[in-house]
């Protein structure tokens, strides 16, 4: 166990840019803030009952992968030689303290959801010494049952104490929430009630907000009850609970998501907007450049990339301490793999947006002032093609989530040591041959998969609305490339 | 015509010299041939003559661009650049690292990857523009409310829910198709049913939400309007006038993927046991073939290149204004 407050922070590099990212943002909504284009937009999507919904519940996965950023690794019982604290190898994140009774209370392999005996029989040696077959008790699920046949009722009780818990949270969770409001908006609390109801108001939409989190929470209520005492989602083959898998791998699909767009944006925009401004034999080398890279199938170059990086960390052992930071290189490399195989179609939707822009009234004024090309670009470009870049970074983030699953299964996506959708998915195939089959492992990657991925497309969606009515950008992000699941056409750029 | 393009093959060219100095750049300067053989051997305990012996009999140990120890023209040849990139250019992509003729192979795995990717394909384009014109017609209703609503809960489903799901469903429990193989003639239908239907739904959300949007754009145009106040029937301006004048960004989507066609999907190969170019893709990724990858790096691309220019020819073909400059 943890010692008292004695741990190693560590900064993994995801970590690093996933902080980064968060200033990055902030410093965008400060940004948006100040620029009254964007902060209409902004309002339209807060006040899109879809966009709202969607975006609490991408809230809420934000908010699981924040704190599963922030690592540390605890110290051993024993200190090490010369009196200095010695770490564990384990490197641990905030959220792993959290749902600490998740993680530790392992069994011996597969079980089924809320089930109290193991999946497989075994051989057991009874008191009086006589060996049967049969399904042995659970270490935790169920523990605390006399007898196991006590379980549904046992479950029943709990479920239904624990959606009370969850309905009683979401009422005290509306009630300081519309409080707060109406409190801003020096109203009385029924009147406020009231306008939320009806929609009128602000142009917020928190009604949208008020009903998603409610959801939420009364879902939350009786999954937190019942893991006081069972296995929600089941165990794994090594008997961790898929419930803590699950919540793990938001993390890493959320850094696939938005840190490839972090790495992508700085190529797209420089040189999409060099080349649409300059033309000339500027726009010739980066358009040549873009289409090569485009050339290649996007499957096939990032598997080239991460066999590379294999080679690259095979070579070179003691590069790294733990293994947490080997798979976070990986992870790392993977994001900037994918983020310069596709740079190339927002660069392409820059470039035009530059090209025209540039012929602009206003832009050829300031030329004709003398302004630097280098402020032209800063003032008088770039503000006009934020929303470009904003829609298609929403956009593509619901691609790389799908395309991160896809890339663990082939073999070239994340390391095989790190929790995520891909490798849970890739654990289920096997699992699904089994008789009687092990379903629950893919049934939780599907559940929680389809809920961040939906969420993000709708929220995108909205964003899209709020930005650009004539939605001029398609739908970009991921393209599986030729070498692609047939029928997956929508993905390409 | 034939002067455009001969212009767009001119300019297929540097992009094709561009990918191949890419992909050598790669796979022999970033990581040497030295790395390579390293991991395929085992990292540690492994001795430098093993590594020679390598490199020796898969031709890794020469020179990368200049062979100072030849003479005359071998000077050039007779280098990793010249045996291993530039010989992609007349298709011979030598040999795998296991020894196997990489040409052959493909040529053999060519058939499958197509059996699948092309039923697919047809089906796939007729099903989402007939589903797209459906929701276009009942547009503002319910129905297409419903439809869009549908549409984007299906393309939020990862194309590996659909296999596993539609190979459960439909092969373990209802025993309708064999749940993965291949066998050639006319034996292989059976075994197409499956990975095609599979194929074609994975793709119905993101696809038909697409044609959708194209359609909706073309609706408000002046010439839907004259159609209709000629007295034409909604079904009339939609197959004969909306349809025609959507080809364009339709075609842009798709003409280019046809020739790709070939090269089949990794997902749908590998979960179904299709020997076609997708499972030899995975099968050398996952055994770190460079030699293999590299070839379909360079097959990818020409084959993308020949994509770009049929759209181009496409584009004459169903547009008359089309003149090329």
């Amino acid at each position: 166990m943890i010692g008292q407050g004695s741990f190693l922070p560590v900064l993994l590099w995801t970590d690093a840019l996933v902080f980064l990212l968060v200033a990055v943002l902030c410093a965008f909504a400060w940004s948006c803030w100040r620029n009254e284009n964007l902060r209409r937009g902004w309002r339209r999507v807060a006040g899109n009952s879809i966009g709202m919904g969607s975006a609490v519940v991408l809230a809420l996965f934000v908010g699981i992968g924040l704190l599963d950023s922030l690592h540390f690794r605890p110290a051993l019982e024993k200190p090490g030689e010369g009196g200095k604290a010695a770490y564990s190898v384990d490197v641990l994140s905030v959220l792993d303290l959290l749902v600490a009774p998740l993680r530790e209370r392992r069994e011996k392999t597969y079980s089924a959801p809320l089930a109290a005996v193991s999946f497989q029989k075994e051989t057991i040696e009874r008191p009086d010494g006589a060996q049967v077959r049969e399904f042995p008790r659970l270490r935790h699920g169920g523990a605390h049952l006399a007898d196991p046949a006590d379980r549904a009722a046992d479950v029943a009780l709990r479920a239904v104490a624990g959606l009370l818990a969850g309905v009683l949270a979401a009422g005290a969770f509306c009630t300081l929430w519309i409080a707060a409001i109406a409190r801003r908006r020096r109203a009385a609390f029924r009147a406020t009630l009231v306008d939320i109801r009806r929609g009128v108001g602000d142009g917020v939409n928190w009604r949208a907000l008020l009903v998603t989190a409610s959801v939420l929470l009364v879902l939350a209520g009786p999954v937190v009850v019942l893991s006081a005492h069972y296995h929600v989602l089941g165990t794994s083959k090594i008997g961790q609970s898929v419930l803590y898998l699950s919540l793990k791998s938001i993390r890493t699909s959320l850094v696939i998501g938005t840190l490839t767009t972090l790495v992508l944006m700085p190529f797209a925009v420089l040189l999409g907007i060099a080349a649409g401004y300059f033309k000339g034999w500027v726009d010739d080398l980066i358009q040549y450049v873009y289409t090569t890279i485009e050339s290649i199938p996007s499957v096939l170059l990032i598997a080239a990339g991460v066999l590379l990086i294999q080679v690259y960390m095979e070579t070179r052992p003691g590069l790294f301490e733990t293994s947490a930071q080997r798979a976070d290189f990986r992870l790392l490399m993977l994001c900037v793999i994918l983020g310069l195989a596709n740079w190339t179609g927002l660069c392409r939707l820059l470039r035009g947006e530059a090209l025209k822009l540039r012929e602009l009234e206003y832009v050829q004024a300031a030329h004709a002032f003398g302004v630097s090309h280098w402020r032209i670009i800063v003032r008088h470009l770039a503000p006009n093609m934020l929303h470009i870049v904003l829609i298609s970074a929403v956009m593509g983030f619901s691609g790389l989530v799908l395309a991160e699953a896809v890339l663990s299964y082939v073999g070239v996506g994340v390391d095989p040591s790190m929790i995520s959708f891909g490798t849970m998915i890739n654990d289920a195939r096997l699992e699904m041959a089994r008789e009687p089959m092990v379903w629950w492992s893919l049934a939780s990657a599907f559940a929680f998969m389809l809920a961040l991925v939906l969420a993000a497309n709708l929220f995108a969606d909205a964003v899209r609305d709020a930005f650009d009515p004539r939605s001029t950008v398609r739908r970009a992000g991921f393209r599986i490339g030729p070498v692609r699941g047939p029928g997956r056409a929508g993905e390409r750029a | 015509m034939i002067a455009y393009l001969l212009r767009r093959l001119l300019y297929a060219i540097p992009i094709l010299i561009g990918v191949n100095l890419l992909t050598f750049a790669l796979f022999f300067m970033v990581n040497t041939p030295d790395d390579m053989a390293r991991m395929q051997l085992g990292v540690k305990r492994v001795t430098p003559e093993a590594i020679e012996d390598w490199k020796r009999e898969r031709g890794y140990d020469r020179p990368l661009f200049v062979n100072a120890s030849a003479e005359g023209g071998a000077r050039f040849t007779d280098t990793i650049f010249f045996d291993k990139s530039v010989r992609l250019f007349a298709f011979d992509f030598g040999f795998s690292d296991d020894g196997r003729d990489i040409g052959r192979e493909i040529r053999e795995r060519m058939g499958p990857s197509l059996a699948i990717a092309l039923p697919v394909f047809v089906l796939g384009l007729f099903a989402y523009v007939c589903a797209a014109l459906l929701l276009v017609f009942f547009r503002q209703t319910p129905l297409d409310l419903a439809g869009v609503i549908a549409c984007v809960v299906l393309m939020s489903v990862s194309a590996m829910f659909y296999i596993i799901g539609g190979q459960y469903l439909v092969s373990k429990a209802w025993r309708l198709a064999p749940i993965s193989g291949f066998a050639d003639g006319v034996a292989m239908v059976p075994f197409l049913l499956l990975p095609v239907v599979i194929g074609v739904v994975a793709g119905i959300g993101s696809s038909t939400r697409w044609y959708r949007t194209i359609f909706l754009d073309e609706m408000g145009r002046e010439y839907v309007r004259t159609a209709r106040a000629k007295g034409l029937s909604e079904m009339r301006v939609l197959s004969g006038h909306v349809l025609r004048n959507a080809m364009i960004p339709i075609l842009t989507g798709v003409v280019v993927v046809i020739p790709s066609l070939f090269l089949g999907s990794l997902l749908f190969e590998s979960f179904f046991g299709i020997p076609g170019l997708g499972s030899y893709t995975i099968d050398a990724i996952n055994a770190q073939d460079f030699a293999v990858v590299r070839a379909m790096v360079f097959l990818g691309s020409v084959l993308y290149i020949v994509g770009l220019v049929l759209t181009d020819l496409s584009y004459a073909w169903v547009d008359p204004r089309v003149r090329f400059a």
